[in-house]
């Protein structure tokens, strides 16, 4: 039973990093159809960014911050250097643009910073805190915290404010959207702001547990894009389950199986799920009309 | 009166095809301007380069004496130029209502932190804007649909639907593109009281329609396009007389003979 749960628990740590990860990948995709593979870039940025500032002599607290102002910033250069530029290209070279980026900003990020494993003091320190027989680390509650809270805000940015609904009637109709005045590329621009900015704060919250280095973008961007495929893409709730469904499967199989099998156990059930519902879990229908 | 909207010179070139060359005409206040002319002349061209979809190679746009020449859409919006499209640019995934609500934000003005914490203001503004959306829908005959998936209804409803949007931006300035297409004889009627109604408040209207009956019967003024080129303009009873008109719609020997 106490088994059990402790890989409950830390199937759920490691889940509510692939949501974040997942939240970022939906917001870009909401806002123009763009799966934006650079997304595992922003958590290696926010982490690394963090690590660098803390050791120039910043407290914790400022160098996350300035972190992830700098990785949202980041992100704003990407959309207007390379995906504007690009307006009018399909979505297909669009990715492999955001694909070229996230080479481009590892190659970057090994000259600015190092190729060294960094890590970060824990937030609330290392003791274990005892659930039930299993264990649970302070900075676990830290990085699910954080995952609940960037989506409840997600959630009501775009269901309540006049510009979260501005981001998703620029993913429905771009030109209708142009047309009842949205300035889309603003939306835009907004849009690789927040997500850069929400994989940051995943990069901060989980660089003490896991460790960072200028490599550790690609497998988490893999990840994050699985949880939000398995939940249904541009669907912050479908991105929420997904991740921390895909954690649960991955801590589950490796407790319980083989950790060598935990990736390609996740892979399967996602693929298996993706068969029946091509959606995804939370995805609607396509309504598009020719 | 002065024009609300005048079109100078305007030209553009697809690849070395001039698809409009050299339009000029205005709209005043309260007026409806019909465009007409063949299918190819360069009717939607000229509406896209208006409206700020296209970037006109040549002339110029002024909207109330001021130039917008190949302004952004959204920006011509805020200005008070409105368009609906001859194929449709619907939310498709969105309800009736919210497809009419989205065109009424423009007239409000909010922060998102006032929306998140939902004060009263954020809440009346929502209000005012479902209500004025429902009138609007009601007004288009759209009501009892206000809560259907958009992407549900049949062509003739869209386009209402596109009219009501564009009517919830409250425009000086409104660019209707075949709006009867698609549409039974009764529904153009209702469409036909609908363009007078809103002319009638004010609002300039430019017009693409090839419904020739409609055309006739609501148009102020008539502007004839053929191969990208004004070939005639004046009242409908002029125009329908033109002989350059004529030949334009019924052809010439040489035009069959190049299919």
């Amino acid at each position: 039973m106490s088994e059990l749960l402790q890989f409950l628990l830390s199937g759920v740590t490691v889940g509510a990093v692939y949501a974040l990860v997942a939240l970022g990948f939906t917001i870009i995709f909401n806002a123009s159809d763009v799966v934006n593979f650079a997304q595992g870039e922003f958590v290696m940025l926010g982490g690394m960014t963090t690590v660098f500032a803390h050791a120039a002599g910043l407290p914790l607290p400022l160098a996350a911050l300035v972190a992830i102002l700098a990785t949202a910033a980041i992100g704003v250069a990407l959309n207007k250097l390379a995906i504007e530029p690009a307006r009018g290209a399909p979505v297909v070279s669009l990715i492999i643009i955001t694909i070229g980026a996230s080479i481009f900003i590892r190659g970057a990020a090994q000259l600015v910073f190092d190729k060294q494993i960094h890590k970060l003091p824990a937030f609330s320190g290392d003791d274990p805190i005892v659930l039930l027989g299993a264990t649970i680390l302070p900075q676990s509650l830290w990085v699910i915290c954080g995952a609940l809270v960037v989506f409840a805000g997600l959630w009501f940015f775009f269901t309540r404010t006049l510009l979260g609904r501005a981001v998703l009637a620029t993913s429905n109709n771009r030109l209708a959207a142009q047309l009842v005045g949205i300035n889309t590329n603003f939306v835009m621009t907004l849009s690789f702001a927040l997500s850069a900015g929400i994989g940051a704060l995943a990069g901060v919250l989980v660089t003490p547990i896991t460790l960072t280095s200028y490599d550790v973008g690609l497998g988490l961007a893999l990840k994050g894009f699985a949880g939000a495929m398995l939940g249904g893409m541009g669907n912050p709730k479908g991105a929420l389950a997904g991740g921390f469904l895909l954690g649960l499967l991955e801590a589950l199989t490796a407790g319980y199986l083989s950790s060598q099998y935990k990736d390609a156990a996740a892979f399967v059930v996602i693929l298996a799920v993706l068969f029946f519902m091509p959606q995804g879990l939370f995805g609607r229908k396509s309504t598009d009309r020719v | 009166m002065s024009a609300l909207l005048s079109i100078e010179g305007l030209g553009i070139t697809f690849g070395g095809l001039k698809a409009v060359h050299d339009v000029g005409f205005s709209v005043r206040e309260g007026e409806i301007v019909s465009v007409i002319g063949p299918n190819g002349a360069g009717k939607t061209t000229l509406f896209n380069m208006i409206s700020g979809v296209y970037q006109p190679g040549a002339g110029r746009v002024s909207l109330s004496g001021e130039d917008v020449t190949g302004m952004r859409p959204d920006l011509l919006a805020r200005r008070g130029l409105s368009r609906t499209f001859q194929n449709l640019q619907i939310f498709q995934s969105m309800t009736v209502l919210e497809n009419a609500i989205a065109g009424y934000h423009l007239r409000e003005s909010g922060s998102v932190l006032a929306d998140l914490l939902g004060l009263p203001a954020s809440r009346r503004r929502a209000l005012t804007a479902r209500e004025g959306a429902r009138a609007l829908l009601a007004r288009v005959g759209l009501d009892r649909a206000a809560e259907r998936e958009a992407g549900n209804l049949c062509y003739g409803a869209l386009k209402r639907l596109e009219i009501a949007r564009a009517l919830a931006l409250n425009p000086k300035v409104l660019l209707l593109d075949e709006p009867a297409a698609g549409c039974n004889a009764v529904e153009t009627e209702e469409i036909d009281h609908l363009i007078a109604e809103v002319a009638a408040s004010g609002v300039a209207i430019l017009l693409v329609e090839h419904d020739m009956k409609m055309v006739m019967r609501i148009s102020n003024h008539i502007v004839v396009l053929d191969h990208g080129e004004k070939i005639a303009e004046g009242d409908p009873a002029t125009v329908s007389r033109d002989p350059a008109v004529i030949a334009a719609y019924l052809g010439t020997e040489a035009d069959h003979a190049d299919g």
